[in-house]
């Protein structure tokens, strides 16, 4: 038995060895690059004194995102679906129909409409958190909601739970391109979708310690999106650096269904476009995505006995 | 005196043990035809678990369905039980006896299947075992795990206990010329009762205790949930009159329960004598109580948030009262509270066919009522989005199919295997009255009991009446 143990050991340690020295090797790569480019290019007056910690990767983090809906136009102006769903989808490979960011239409009182883009908000007080039975869903130490597939029951009660329908279900095996399998999962990065579980929007959690910008904020032609750490109190769509609470503050931030008191760590600045001239009541189609490959997706159902079509 | 009381125990026990000794041709074949639907439901489930949740009409949107609504229906008949016979005996409503028994057989069978249902709606099942190895008390989820467990647990007991003195009554009269193994099992069900008065004490005591813990679980159970709707931030979920809604519901939906069954044992097991009248009226009077409560409920629940007319309620109170789900919405307030109600207060008509339309339709109806609760609440967009559709598959009505077959069967399995009416408690009531009682009456004058029964009431009244005057 003890022998057993000991052997077991050694190779969990040859196993974390090998993780340790490819993760050096990740990290060796410079860190925070975009936030250091964005800074040496001096786009933004307000860059803060105080140099960000050098070795950001081991630090706790508050992330959040701030959307500018001043910038965003629904991508009507390149006519193309819109890109932050479209950088999402393909670089998680979402089963077709689950927009994890996804970009509303929303109408205004005076008849016009301006656009939304809504990922999951990872809200401090999250529902979905507090009623999952078994803890697949949790906050994680830099505050995001993450999922853990192999725990998830599938019960759905956290989809029950979300009041911003941001959650998605994988009713049925999802139809997924080939390179999706070579995908290493974890709750930070969940592809390939599994079956019979809840997946979303987690932030692009595996990318933020590596310094990277989440798919969909640098997706964005139009830079609307901005990810940002409360704990630097800076925030960056990738070409400029803010003072991220002076930025909330000037810019009337406000998060999306505030009353509900669920504290989404998602900002939007009222807008509907203006930055790039888009006026409420402009007429250009929004373009509704697509999956470059393919499929049904969730949506055959099933046919009256006997079996009238094979569900995928 | 005494020889008439002998001869009326003796008939009990032969017209209520007679079901268990003989087994006819219609039982079988409608056992097999139950055992087909329950099968073609268990096809239903393999198919689901082979492609998934997709097999069924729910989708991203309103992503639960039947199994939920048959989980609250079934939770709710389960009410019928436990809670009303451990009221009645609480409150010693004499009446009660022949009916408990079969109340806590609804309650266990109607718990045992509706505690499967959330079970057959995981997308996960083989993962269920994590409910207990890493269940978080901050879910209602475990909290209905916990309150259903127990409330299982406790009827069973409560089941168990005044079953006692009837198994014993079997091993002792069936058991001796039937096989050695169904003469083990009454034996060991028995438990040595000899039916000594330090026996009697005791089990006495025991089921007052069981009848009084009973009754706290039994409220708890519904109220939970109820709370896995009303813990989240939906459009007529998020009430804090949900809990005590349920509860009245499920007792309304479960008394309407038991007369249906009574009224189905009572045909076919010849048990006119002991299920008379005076059970139908007075549990029907008690159902028109809950069916008041509930409508109560109903209306301040929907006044309130009809007048104040938040977006989505608004959106919820559309589709409700005129939209997709009017339907259905209008039939619950039509067949399951005004029709009945007219019903039993109009008192016209023999009583048993009236209480049984009322009782078939309140049960139908609540059924309807639950998903109009269940539904809809998930259809309203809470983004900026349209209405979302549900449509049934027939993998989910043939699983729902296969649970209420599944229902029955059990129940009708039973029958065969205990006594449907306590012996020896009606045995006792009879030793206790002093009055001539029906079942004598019978005897001696070959009338039907409920003429005899009208008759009594009749004479009781006067006998009221006369006093008062005096
Ligand atoms: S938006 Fe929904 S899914 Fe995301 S954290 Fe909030 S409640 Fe959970
Ligand atoms: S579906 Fe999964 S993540 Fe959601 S509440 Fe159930 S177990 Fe938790
Ligand atoms: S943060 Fe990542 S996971 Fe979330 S919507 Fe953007 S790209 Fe998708």
């Amino acid at each position: 038995m003890q022998e057993k143990e000991k052997g077991l050991n050694r190779r969990q340690f040859i196993k974390w060895s090998v993780g340790a020295v490819g993760l050096a090797a990740a990290l060796t790569t410079p860190l925070l690059p975009v936030i250091n480019q964005a800074r040496s290019a001096g786009s933004s007056p307000e860059t803060p004194a105080k140099e960000a910690p050098a070795q950001p990767d081991k630090k706790k983090r508050a992330w959040c995102m701030i959307i500018d809906l001043k910038k965003c136009e629904g991508c009507v102006t390149i006519g193309a679906p819109p890109q932050c769903t479209m950088a999402c989808i393909n670089g998680h490979f979402t089963p077709k129909g689950q927009q994890w960011i996804q970009v509303f239409q929303v109408e205004l009182s005076n008849g016009g409409k301006f656009f939304m883009p809504t990922p999951c908000y990872q809200c401090e007080n999250a529902p979905c958190v507090n009623v999952c039975p078994v803890a697949a869903t949790y906050h994680n130490e830099d505050g995001l909601v993450l999922i853990d597939h192999d725990r998830c029951i599938g019960c759905r009660f956290c989809m029950a739970a979300c009041p911003y329908q941001r959650r998605f279900f994988n009713w049925t095996v999802p139809e997924l391109p080939p390179e999706a399998a070579f995908a290493e999962y974890s709750p930070l990065y969940p592809v390939p979708a599994r079956k019979g579980t809840v997946i979303k929007c987690m932030f692009c959690g595996h990318l933020l310690h590596d310094g990277k910008l989440p798919l969909c904020v640098a997706g964005c032609p139009m830079k609307a999106l901005y990810m940002g750490d409360f704990d630097s109190d800076m925030a960056t769509n990738g070409a400029e650096v803010v003072p991220l609470r002076q930025f909330l503050k000037e810019n009337d931030a406000y998060r999306y269904k505030e009353a509900l008191g669920t504290q989404p760590r998602v900002w939007y600045l009222p807008g509907h476009g203006q930055a790039f001239g888009r006026t409420t009541d402009d007429p250009r189609e929004f373009k509704t995505p697509v999956w470059s490959w393919g499929g049904d997706g969730f949506e055959p159902r099933p046919g009256i006995w006997p079996w009238g079509k094979e569900i995928k | 005196m005494r020889t008439r009381a002998e001869s009326y125990e003796q008939r009990l026990e032969r017209v209520v043990l007679n079901p268990l000794s003989q087994t006819t041709r219609g039982y079988k074949l409608f056992v097999l035809s139950l055992l087909a639907v329950v099968g073609w439901g268990l096809y239903a489930y393999y198919i689901q678990l082979r492609y998934g949740l997709g097999a069924t009409g729910m989708r991203d949107v309103v992503m639960w369905g039947l199994y939920l609504v048959n989980f609250v229906f079934f939770i709710g008949i389960s009410h019928a039980g436990t809670l009303i016979s451990a009221i009645l005996r609480v409150t010693q409503a004499g009446w009660r006896t022949p009916v408990t028994r079969m109340a806590e057989l609804i309650t266990v069978v109607a718990i045992s299947i509706g505690a499967l249902m959330p079970l057959i709606d995981l997308g996960r099942p083989e993962r269920v075992w994590e409910l207990i190895a890493f269940g978080r008390f901050q879910s209602p989820l475990l909290w209905d795990i916990v309150s259903i467990t127990s409330y299982l647990t406790g009827s069973l007991i409560y089941l168990y206990l005044p079953t006692i003195p009837d198994f014993a009554l079997m091993r002792d009269r069936l058991g001796y010329y039937a096989n050695p193994v169904k003469r083990l099992i009454y034996t060991v069900l028995a438990v040595g009762w000899r039916g000594t008065p330090e026996q009697h004490r005791r089990l006495e005591k025991a089921i007052g205790i069981m009848a009084i813990t009973i009754i706290p679980i039994a409220i708890s159970v519904h109220t939970v949930v109820s709370y896995v709707f009303s813990m989240t931030l939906r459009p007529g979920w998020n009430s804090t009159v949900f809990g005590i809604y349920f509860v009245i519901g499920a007792i309304f939906s479960g008394i309407a329960s038991i007369l249906i069954v009574m009224a189905i044992f009572r045909k076919f097991y010849h048990l006119e004598e002991y299920l008379t009248e005076r059970h139908f009226r007075n549990l029907g009077y008690l159902m028109l109580v809950a069916l008041f409560i509930y409508l109560y409920l109903t209306f301040g629940e929907y006044l309130t948030v009809a007048y104040k007319m938040q977006v989505e309620e608004k959106h919820l109170l559309e589709t409700l009262f005129v939209g997709s789900n009017a339907l259905w919405f209008w039939f619950f307030v039509i067949a399951g509270l005004v029709i009945p109600a007219l019903i039993i207060i109009l008192r016209k008509g023999p009583v048993i066919p009236r209480m049984v339309i009322a009782a078939v339709l309140i049960n139908i109806a609540m059924w309807i009522k639950r998903f109009a609760i269940v539904i809809p609440s998930l259809q309203v967009p809470l983004m900026p989005f349209d209405f979302g559709a549900y449509y049934p598959t027939w993998v989910e009505w043939s699983i729902t199919a296969g649970a209420f077959a599944g229902f029955i069967l059990i129940f009708a399995i039973f029958a065969k295997l205990v006594p449907l009416i306590s012996i020896w408690e009606v045995a006792e009531g009879a030793r206790e009255t002093p009055q001539p009682r029906v079942a004598t009456l019978v005897e001696q004058s070959g009338m039907k009991p409920e003429e005899i029964e009208a008759l009594l009431s009749k004479a009781v009244a006067e006998k009221g009446r006369s006093r008062v005057e005096q």
